[in-house]
């Protein structure tokens, strides 16, 4: 497969790791923002195969994992209704809750569908006239052009009967907020590649430059992964710090305009709370005062929900790059992919699903 | 005083067993670790014996002196037609594929029906009509059956359970606790073929190339490969769980480690392109026509040379080998010369966010 197998060949793999081996003089620590990076990583053994002097500490872009309990509880309550019809990403389903996930609401006899793409949700709202639509709204930048233009098709299509649970997060802000905390380890990141496909990253030139930080946007595979930690490396071992672009094959430094600007016709910037990191200043995605008809926070009543997290998660230092998953005491023990205390034990991006599955319990 | 007196009225009954979820959920029947944890917590321990315990595709036993092999399956597909096959197809080939993983040469089939009443008289025929053509092809007789109808919304349009009973040939000794150190691990072709084409029907996903279900009777080729040695010790069809959730549960039955490599494992170019988009990994995703044979090393070849001359081995491929290191673990070299630990299953594979 092309775009595929040449960014897996194990023998360029082996001549990056060669030449990452080869730049390295000093302790590093690098963050990789995305989910999809981490297991990567993980999946395909590269942390085996790095420098011990390089650290790869794993970052917020989870959306699953990001998405705060309260938002988990909401989507419960409105799945737990008889007229809704609930849809969502799969990933979502098994995000434990206060008490229950949504997987346990369908097997309770609620009507909880997955859906590949929101716009199957407003095909939904157009068969079951019936039924409340609500679809889980949930993610990064990546994920935001999808949600958009489902609200202006069911706009389009005068709908009334079709509704977002938004909770949509934005990876600068952040980054800028790891970076400014006094505990911050990280020197150097690689950036979501997917994010950039969207939005572009010239937002990241200022967060550069500001924090005399390397950020490399870096794609997925794991040649992609390595030949990203090779330019972040040279940057620092060269103290340079600017944005560099590996993913070149997909990422563009102005983004996608058009799925930009439908972006912002439908959203506007809020605040947003991050599960297990607390509240991020303009950090997020609400729908716009226009489309407010289309939240589906105001048409369900789930405004006073209460939240209980677990006290033993430290799912926050994770995901800001502060512990590793095994430094947590629950981990493999208390919680599990069967029976996770917080997030990132659940989604195929989390941090904590990554280090259980491949086997990464005993360092 | 104790506060929680017993119910005498109830008499003396076992107690439910702790378990971590008060439902059933669709993970329970996923083939991964919540299947694993419902039949150990539930049914072992009401059930146990000393046929069952081995916990194999089927039950083996002597019976007036012949050694006998006998299997149950339900099929309850959605959609009942798929690329490739049908629930009728898979109905009869997978219990014949259970019995041929047992060693046993299957004979005599049965077949029960449970039918939603409005089932289109036209779609039960197809249905029937590939069973009869299925049993053929793999050499069985259905000698029994029943059908049962069950009122609308009761039951998902037709489910099917077929059990079976083969005879297992002298010298034949398989079972997954046999996996020893030192055995070369076989796989018959490329995976995850079944579980792709049903989730691209399934879910309305139009890829360029239509995929196919690999349904298949595996018997003929484990009789060659039998005819070629009796040097097999473990054979296993990688239906629901795939390939990892077979080599995990061989692993732990047998307490030895499993050792395979990421680049031996053929997976096709449409499946790999499907599995992308989805974000399945194919070792994960259902076989309904391929098998996995844990083989002694000085046998390998020849196994696997006559495993080449069948149709359904032509893609036949040696994928690793037990070690006595990490007993109950299956590790992989990954592709680019790093290794990871390969899980069982936990819970169903959902699609993913992006």
């Amino acid at each position: 497969m092309r775009f595929i197998d040449e960014f897996r060949n194990g023998k360029t793999a082996s001549a990056y790791i060669e030449r990452i081996h080869a730049v390295s003089t000093r302790p590093w620590t690098i963050m990789e923002i995305c989910g999809g990076q981490t297991h990567t990583i993980v999946k395909s053994g590269i942390d085996d195969l790095l420098p011990s002097s390089l650290t790869l500490v794993h970052g917020p872009g989870c959306p699953v994992c990001v998405t705060p309990l309260e938002i988990i509880d909401k989507a419960v309550a409105i799945a737990s209704q008889a007229d809704v019809l609930f849809t969502s990403f799969g990933d979502m389903l098994r995000v434990p809750g206060s008490e229950k996930d949504l997987l346990t609401i369908k097997a309770q006899g609620g009507d909880v569908r997955i859906v590949y793409s929101p716009l199957d949700a407003v095909k939904l709202a157009q068969q079951n006239p019936d039924k409340k639509i609500v679809f889980f709204a949930v993610g990064f930048e990546t994920t935001a052009p999808a949600n958009a233009m489902s609200v202006w098709q069911a706009a389009q299509l005068g709908l009334k009967n079709y509704s977002i649970l938004c909770s949509h997060v934005l990876v600068p802000p952040a980054m800028e907020a790891i970076l400014s905390s006094p505990a911050n380890r990280v020197q150097g990141f690689l950036a979501a590649g997917h994010v950039c496909t969207v939005m572009g990253y010239e937002e990241y030139i200022p967060l550069a430059a500001k924090y005399r930080v390397p950020i490399v946007i870096t794609g997925f595979e794991p040649v992609d992964i390595l030949q990203g930690i090779l330019m972040t490396l040279q940057q620092l071992e060269e103290g340079r710090s600017v944005v560099e672009n590996q993913y070149s094959r997909s990422v563009r430094r102005e983004g996608n305009r058009p799925a930009q600007e439908l972006i912002h016709k439908i959203f506007q910037i809020t605040d947003r709370a991050w599960r297990g990191i607390g509240l991020i200043p303009k950090s997020g995605y609400c729908l716009r005062n226009e489309y407010a008809a289309f939240d589906a926070e105001n048409i369900f009543d789930v405004a006073t929900i209460q939240t209980k997290e677990s006290p033993l998660c430290i799912a926050g230092q994770v995901m800001q790059g502060l512990k590793k998953p095994h430094d947590c005491t629950a981990f493999g023990m208390q919680c599990t992919p069967e029976h996770p205390l917080g997030a990132p034990m659940v989604s195929s991006e989390g941090a904590c699903a990554a280090y259980f599955h491949y086997g990464k319990m005993d360092h | 005083m104790n506060e929680n007196p017993m119910n005498l009225n109830d008499g003396f009954t076992c107690p439910l067993p702790l378990m971590e979820y008060k439902n059933v959920l669709l993970a329970h029947g996923g083939g991964g670790k919540l299947s694993h944890q419902m039949i150990q917590k539930i049914f072992i321990p009401q059930f146990k014996n000393d046929l069952l315990d081995p916990l194999h595709d089927g039950a083996m036993f002597t019976l007036g002196g012949a050694r006998c092999a006998f299997s149950t399956d339900s099929y309850v597909i959605n959609p009942i037609f798929f690329p490739g096959g049908d629930i009728g197809t898979l109905a009869v080939n997978g219990t014949v594929n259970d019995l041929a993983m047992c060693g046993a040469r299957p004979l005599f089939l049965s077949s029960a029906f449970i039918i939603e009443e409005g089932l289109p008289m036209e779609d039960l025929w197809r249905v029937v009509v590939s069973m009869k053509q299925a049993a053929e092809a793999a050499g069985v007789q259905l000698v029994t059956g029943d059908t049962k109808v069950v009122d609308r919304g009761k039951g998902d349009k037709l489910f099917i359970n077929t059990s079976g009973i083969g005879i297992i040939a002298d010298g034949v000794q398989i079972n997954p606790k046999q996996a020893k150190p030192g055995d070369k691990i076989i796989l018959s072709g490329s995976i995850a073929e079944h579980g792709i084409a049903i989730m691209s029907v399934r879910e309305g996903l139009e890829f360029e190339t239509q995929i196919k279900s690999d349904c298949a009777p595996l018997n003929g080729l484990v009789e060659t490969m039998l005819t070629t040695s009796k040097e097999i010790h473990v054979l296993r069809d990688p239906t629901r769980g795939g390939v990892a959730s077979v080599l995990n549960e061989i692993a732990e039955s047998a307490q030895v480690g499993i050792s395979i490599s990421e680049e031996q494992i053929p997976v096709s170019e449409e499946v790999r392109g499907a599995c992308e988009i989805l974000g399945f990994d194919p070792l994960y995703v259902a076989n309904e026509g391929k098998l996995i044979a844990f083989v002694s090393p000085n046998a390998a070849n020849i196994i696997l040379n006559s495993m080449r001359t069948h149709p359904l081995g032509k893609n036949a491929v040696l994928i690793g080998e037990v070690v006595a290191n990490h007993p109950g673990t299956v590790i992989m070299k990954t592709r680019i010369g790093g290794s990871r630990v390969v899980d069982m299953l936990s819970g169903e594979q959902l699609p993913r966010i992006c």
